[in-house]
């Protein structure tokens, strides 16, 4: 990229989110982006959701190792680093699921042979951990300028005892949920892109997280396009 | 001839087939591959199980030991499930530590395990803050050809329900834990679940257990657990293309018949054993 802008920040705004079911109880916690704030990687955001706070970066289309690189299309790689220790197994699963839902998203046969690399950073984890990284994950990608055929967003349920739905669950809400699930949406149709699900629920239930998800998902796609517009905007 | 086409082109080759509603080898898209389980198997585990789905050979060995519980959860005891894919099963795995797909599934079925509240953890204990049970669930593939979550979970299931805990009793006197061999204990299984994996193929096409070569070529997976009333435990989908509500209803269909199968697969098993002795 070669706009070396000033790194700007957006806050999104937290919204009640109506939904024709009356006893789940849909709100955001405050979001907000702020893009190209490092200098070495291609580019770079944090996403904060609430107090969850992610920091993302991505170098790419960069070198690739002979023993990983792919013939006809690029090889992504992501890495999960915690706030304390050593990324452990859990970071591992994480990986998998952002690193399929880029794969997804980018056009990895634009650059065979290459390697696009996303880091992603814990900085504060109070719940929504896994949705905040692929939030900040989308926004170094768009940041880096990556073609991507559609862009994904995230959210997490949980369904507490009592059976209620709440989005974007805090860390506490979290520990004494029933069951937690977490959906990446794509932009284009608001299609589910990736599951990752804990606890025991029904079917009518899961339906009826899908369904509060891609509402959401609505507002987090406004605020990409919003970030975006204001961003793009200041450039003479 | 097809052998050329299927190294040089295997995308068009299984596009082949999927266009005429049938798999390359003979299945229907909806079909699973035949699916044989053996308990038992290891004389010196605790509990044991393997598990062939198609070529796909998963083991399972359950050794319990004795051990102070956790501080943050004095009167449980814990299992600790691990999958390991040596060298031996594929010529995609190398010798180290494991590799992502095998800390994936691990913390799959734990997860799996906790979502489905397969056993009380509480019986697992034996006094409150001193000594309780923690069964070492080892799942090792010896033969890898796709849909190895489904395997695992059913191996698990059969080997946990194969597991035999000795009697353990604190002796007041000196303190100390006296395991008596000979009484043994099964286990109480409250839960069922039973995994489902689907591959999708160009966005569209839904097809059930995937052979390896599927899995390598498809564009999405997709793993449901249900247990036996019908609850989701799981709904894994690592990314890949988007699914409609539809299809995804369509597997959680499908995965709902599977479980019945499986039930009455491990439960005739079970019995058999017990007939026998």
């Amino acid at each position: 990229m070669t706009l070396k802008s000033a790194s700007c920040a957006t806050r999104g705004l937290c919204l009640r989110t109506m939904t024709e079911l009356d006893q789940s109880c849909s709100v955001l916690r405050e979001y907000g982006s702020e893009q190209s704030l490092l200098s070495k990687p291609d580019g770079s955001s944090t996403f904060v959701q609430g107090d969850t706070s992610i920091l993302a970066g991505v170098y790419g289309p960069a070198e690739v190792k002979v023993s990983k690189e792919i013939y006809d299309r690029a090889t992504v790689e992501v890495l999960i680093q915690p706030k304390m220790g050593l990324p452990g197994v859990r970071e591992r699963t994480r990986e998998q699921c952002v690193r399929e839902t880029c794969k997804a998203a980018l056009l990895l046969t634009l650059h065979p042979r290459s390697s696009v690399t996303v880091i992603l950073q814990v900085i504060h984890d109070d719940g929504s951990l896994l949705s905040c990284c692929l939030n900040a994950a989308c926004m170094a990608l768009m940041d880096a300028g990556l073609p991507m055929s559609h862009l994904f967003c995230s959210v997490t349920c949980a369904i507490s005892k009592e059976g209620q739905i709440i989005i974007d669950p805090t860390a506490r809400q979290e520990k004494e949920c029933r069951a937690l699930l977490t959906f990446a949406i794509e932009s284009v149709e608001c299609n589910v892109l990736m599951s990752s699900t804990t606890g025991s629920f029904s079917v009518q239930e899961l339906q009826q997280c899908i369904a509060i998800s891609q509402k959401a998902s609505e507002q987090i796609f406004q605020f990409y396009r919003d970030s975006v517009k204001r961003r793009y905007s200041k450039i003479k | 001839m097809a052998a050329g086409f299927k190294t040089a082109e295997p995308l068009e080759y299984h596009r082949s087939f999927l266009k005429e509603n049938c798999r390359s080898d003979g299945r229907e898209l909806g079909e699973f591959r035949p699916t044989t389980l053996n308990i038992s198997s290891i004389s010196t585990a605790d509990g044991s199980a393997l598990v062939k789905i198609g070529n796909t050979t998963v083991i399972c060995g359950i050794k319990a030991e004795l051990t102070m519980p956790p501080s943050d959860a004095p009167n449980k005891g814990y299992m600790v499930p691990n999958v390991d894919l040596p060298p031996l099963c594929s010529s995609k795995f190398r010798p180290g530590p494991p590799g992502e797909q095998a800390q994936a599934a691990s913390q799959f079925i734990a997860d799996v395990i906790e979502s489905s509240d397969l056993i009380n953890m509480e019986e697992l204990c034996i006094e409150k803050s001193k000594l309780c049970w923690v069964l070492y669930c080892d799942i090792m593939c010896l033969d890898y050809d796709g849909n190895l979550l489904d395997a695992c979970i059913i191996v698990l299931l059969a080997a946990l329900k194969n597991a035999q805990l000795s009697e353990v009793t604190i002796n007041k006197e000196t303190d100390l834990a006296e395991v008596d061999i000979q009484k043994k204990k099964p286990l109480k299984i409250n839960r069922l679940p039973v995994g489902s994996s689907f591959a999708v193929f160009d966005d569209s096409i839904i097809i059930v257990d995937p052979t390896a070569e599927e899995e390598s070529l498809s564009t999405a997976l997709l793993t449901v657990v249900t247990d036996e009333e019908d609850r989701l435990c799981a709904v894994h989908k690592p990314g890949g293309t988007s699914l409609s509500g539809e299809k995804l209803q369509h597997c959680i269909n499908r995965a709902i018949t599977r479980n019945k199968e499986i039930s009455k697969l491990v439960g005739k098993v079970i019995e058999s054993t017990k007939t026998a002795k």
